[in-house]
């Protein structure tokens, strides 16, 4: 049942040791993400930046991004700022040195330029954040490196500069700056389908960066609850788990989880448990729909269990599922001669999820 | 020629109060007079803020109406005055709350509604917990049941939807420091609603749902395309049905949203029908009737087409509709455990409809409990 707690696994408790250690042991990183540039992520850092200084903590600027427009030029003029070398790269040393309690870097995702100490700015935040200094960045979705294809077919643009999305990820916090960009100047010129193309293109980073922000916090949720030794998910988000025998339906049940699990923004997982004694053509059935579930992007999983009911239910009730997929083949053949109706059994005891029964 | 233009809607999207949705509205409205729109408050709700407060100076405020209700007197937003006044822009605070009864319309929504209509442009803020389909999730994450809800019809019908986000650390701090409620009622909602990671789910379900509202407006193509990518291999495009079998059971409103909810996400079209053997709820009892006709109406101010269906034997006759009907997905709540004495009947319909529909997707849905607090 959701939110009881059980006994902790000696696994679990050493992952929650490991979670307190890496908690403690390094500097605090929050991230303020936006869709697109002149969305004010700038404004909204430095804002912070001046309001942290208001009630009294250390805090300096370690980079800034080149052209400044005059509201946080007016900021910057009340903060202390650590010149960056070249223009360009962040003075680690120097900032090490000052070590004051919180650093802000704008622009996370600059490149240094050929010589450096690093190649990249945020591997500059690296070293900052082990030396135990807070650090406020900004950055842009455009800018990371997972979603670049994606970002690419959108924008039509090449990004040569990308920050990797495991460090978005191991943020502590994260904040998203979702306000309409500037806009642009009067183009009258602008045809009509060129304003919706560009709109279009918005729309679709937006819902990127939104999404991504939503999976930051997710892990978040999912690390915090773990330090706090909480057996339980929330979930907020949709994970459907497809279970398949070698006679399901397999190709529709995968893709209506498919669709469902992507326009959810959420997790598709295909499970099989192990059955005794499976004829070599059940077994190349088995094979195909794996193969099947694998190319529309799933996670695959083999369980193995006594009892199929309770293997699959065990397994749904430890990742956070919300909806479970089951065919009407699984009705007969061995699960019902050895274990009664299973879907009727599965329905009975899949208390909090959702049950969605295919047809043959 | 202006008149005809129906307004257009702006939400401010936030997962807790604090977070800064009037705030940022209130910013809005400034800018748009400094570019010299006429822009007004139509309702603001201080809550004692000071920096909201400071932010409304000089603004052009609409004086509340004095509603009496059981001798005492209520402020509620003055829409005719509004409408009298005729602003570009109005700003209103608090999108899903409740009207005190004698008012002209029971739910500010729909008070925004008749600015729309009159061609006046809307900013409103609201929480995501109000969204009437994430009724069930919020009651699973925050152990609260919400009473004002917003139908999401009029959230898909706002032109835009912005999400207000600051960290739950960021907003325990403002907590702390008195910025959001004084400080006697700060502290039991520190303890209650406002636990980090209570908040941080909220905020991971407001972050997915402006996401999933941002994909809903994009334009015809874009969204095409999206479709194109969430298809199967076969390429196959069938109109997705779904049916909802109404009952007495108080579940059902859980079931009518969580289908609602499926069908606006997958655009799969939904109906809801109840099965009577005379065809109607007129032999009933009167508290069955009651909560059937309580649950069509939900389903019916969910923009859900309902329907009651003539027959004895319950399954057949739903099985043989949704077979007539072209319906694709038949969604059941999963009986219940917990009352072993009702769910014989129930767990009996369950397993005749499962039989009976092979030809069709059977969804049972089951309620979310509370997680416990710990």
């Amino acid at each position: 049942m959701p939110g009881e707690l059980r006994r902790r696994t000696p696994e679990e408790l050493l992952r929650q040791v490991q979670a307190e250690e890496s908690a403690a042991g390094k500097g605090y990183l929050k991230i303020f993400l936006g869709y697109a540039s002149g969305v004010g992520k700038s404004f909204r850092m430095f804002d912070e930046a001046r309001r942290r200084r208001e009630r009294g903590q250390d805090i300096v600027v370690g980079a800034v991004q080149p052209r400044l427009p005059p509201p946080i030029e007016a900021l910057l003029s009340n903060l202390e700022v650590v010149p960056m070398r070249n223009g360009i790269e962040i003075d680690v040393d120097a900032l090490i040195r000052r070590h004051p309690t919180v650093c802000v870097i704008d622009g996370l995702a600059y490149n240094n330029p050929p010589g450096a100490r690093k190649p990249a700015r945020w591997l500059d935040v690296q070293e900052l954040l082990a030396a135990g200094i807070k650090v406020i960045g900004s950055i842009n979705i455009q800018y990371i490196a997972e979603l670049r294809e994606q970002v690419e077919s959108v924008t039509a643009k090449h990004v040569t500069e990308t920050v990797p999305v495991s460090f978005i990820k191991s943020a502590d916090e994260i904040e998203i700056v979702d306000a309409p960009p500037e806009a642009p100047i009067e183009h009258s010129q602008e045809q009509m389908a060129d304003r919706v193309m560009r709109e279009q293109r918005l729309a679709r980073l937006r819902e990127l960066a939104l999404v991504l922000a939503a999976d930051v916090v997710d892990h978040q949720l999912e690390d915090y609850l773990e330090r706090h030794g909480i057996q339980h998910r929330l979930g907020t988000q949709e994970r459907v788990l497809v279970c398949i025998t070698p006679r399901a339906n397999a190709r529709e049940m995968i893709e209506t989880g498919r669709t469902i699990a992507d326009r959810f923004h959420g997790e598709l997982i295909v499970a099989y448990v192990s059955q005794p004694g499976i004829s070599p053509a059940d077994q190349a059935a088995l094979q195909e729909k794996l193969g099947m579930a694998r190319a529309a992007g799933a996670t695959v999983e083999m369980l193995d269990g006594e009892d199929p009911v309770d293997t699959i239910l065990d397994y749904a009730r430890d990742r956070g599922i919300t909806q479970l997929f089951i065919g009407h083949s699984q009705r007969s053949g061995v699960w019902a001669r050895l274990w009664g109706n299973p879907v009727e059994k599965l329905i009975r005891r899949s208390q909090g999820m959702d049950v969605r029964i295919f047809p043959q | 020629m202006t008149e005809e233009r129906r307004g257009r809607l702006k939400i401010y999207m936030g997962y807790a109060a604090g977070v800064g949705k009037t705030y940022e509205m209130l910013e809005e409205v400034r800018e748009l007079k400094t570019r010299g729109v006429d822009a007004v408050i139509g309702y603001f709700e201080p809550h004692g803020r000071k920096d909201t407060i400071a932010k409304t100076e000089g603004l052009e405020i609409i004086p509340r109406k004095n509603v009496a209700y059981r001798g005492s007197v209520f402020e509620e937003m003055d829409t005719d005055a509004i409408l009298v006044r005729r602003p570009r822009v109005c700003a209103v605070d608090e999108f899903p709350h409740t009207n005190v009864p004698g008012s002209a319309r029971g739910k500010r929504w729909e008070d925004v509604e008749a600015l729309l209509e009159a061609g006046i442009d809307v900013l409103t803020t609201m929480n995501i917990q109000h969204l009437e389909s994430l009724s069930d999730q919020v009651w699973h994450i925050a152990g609260i049941r919400v009473r004002e809800t917003i139908p999401d019809w009029v959230v898909h019908r706002a032109d835009e939807v912005v999400m207000v986000d600051v960290t739950p650390r960021a907003l325990l701090h403002r907590l702390e420091r008195g910025a959001v409620y004084a400080p006697e009622k700060a502290q039991s909602a520190m303890e209650n609603f406002f636990r980090e990671s209570t908040l941080a789910a909220l905020r991971e379900l407001a972050l997915r749902e402006t996401a999933h509202e941002v994909v809903h407006r994009m334009p015809a193509d874009a969204a095409a395309r999206c479709d194109g990518a969430a298809e199967g291999p076969t390429g196959s495009r069938t109109r997705h049905k779904i049916l909802v079998l109404v009952t007495a059971a108080p579940e059902t409103a859980m079931l009518i949203r969580r289908a609602k909810r499926v069908g606006d996400f997958t655009g799969a079209e939904c109906f809801a029908v109840a099965v009577q053997p005379s065809g109607d709820l007129a032999s009933l009892p009167e508290t069955e009737r009651d909560a059937i006709e309580q649950q069509l109406n939900f389903a019916r101010n969910l923009h859900i087409e309902t329907r009651i269906l003539g027959g004895e034997d319950v399954a057949p006759t739903l099985v043989e509709f949704a077979r007539r009907n072209q319906v694709t997905q038949i969604f059941l709540v999963r009986p219940r455990r917990e009352h072993p004495r009702l769910p014989w009947s129930t767990r009996d319909l369950v397993q005749s409809i499962v039989n009976l529909a092979k030809d069709m997707q059977v969804v049972i849905v089951s309620e979310r409990e509370p997680v416990k607090p710990l």
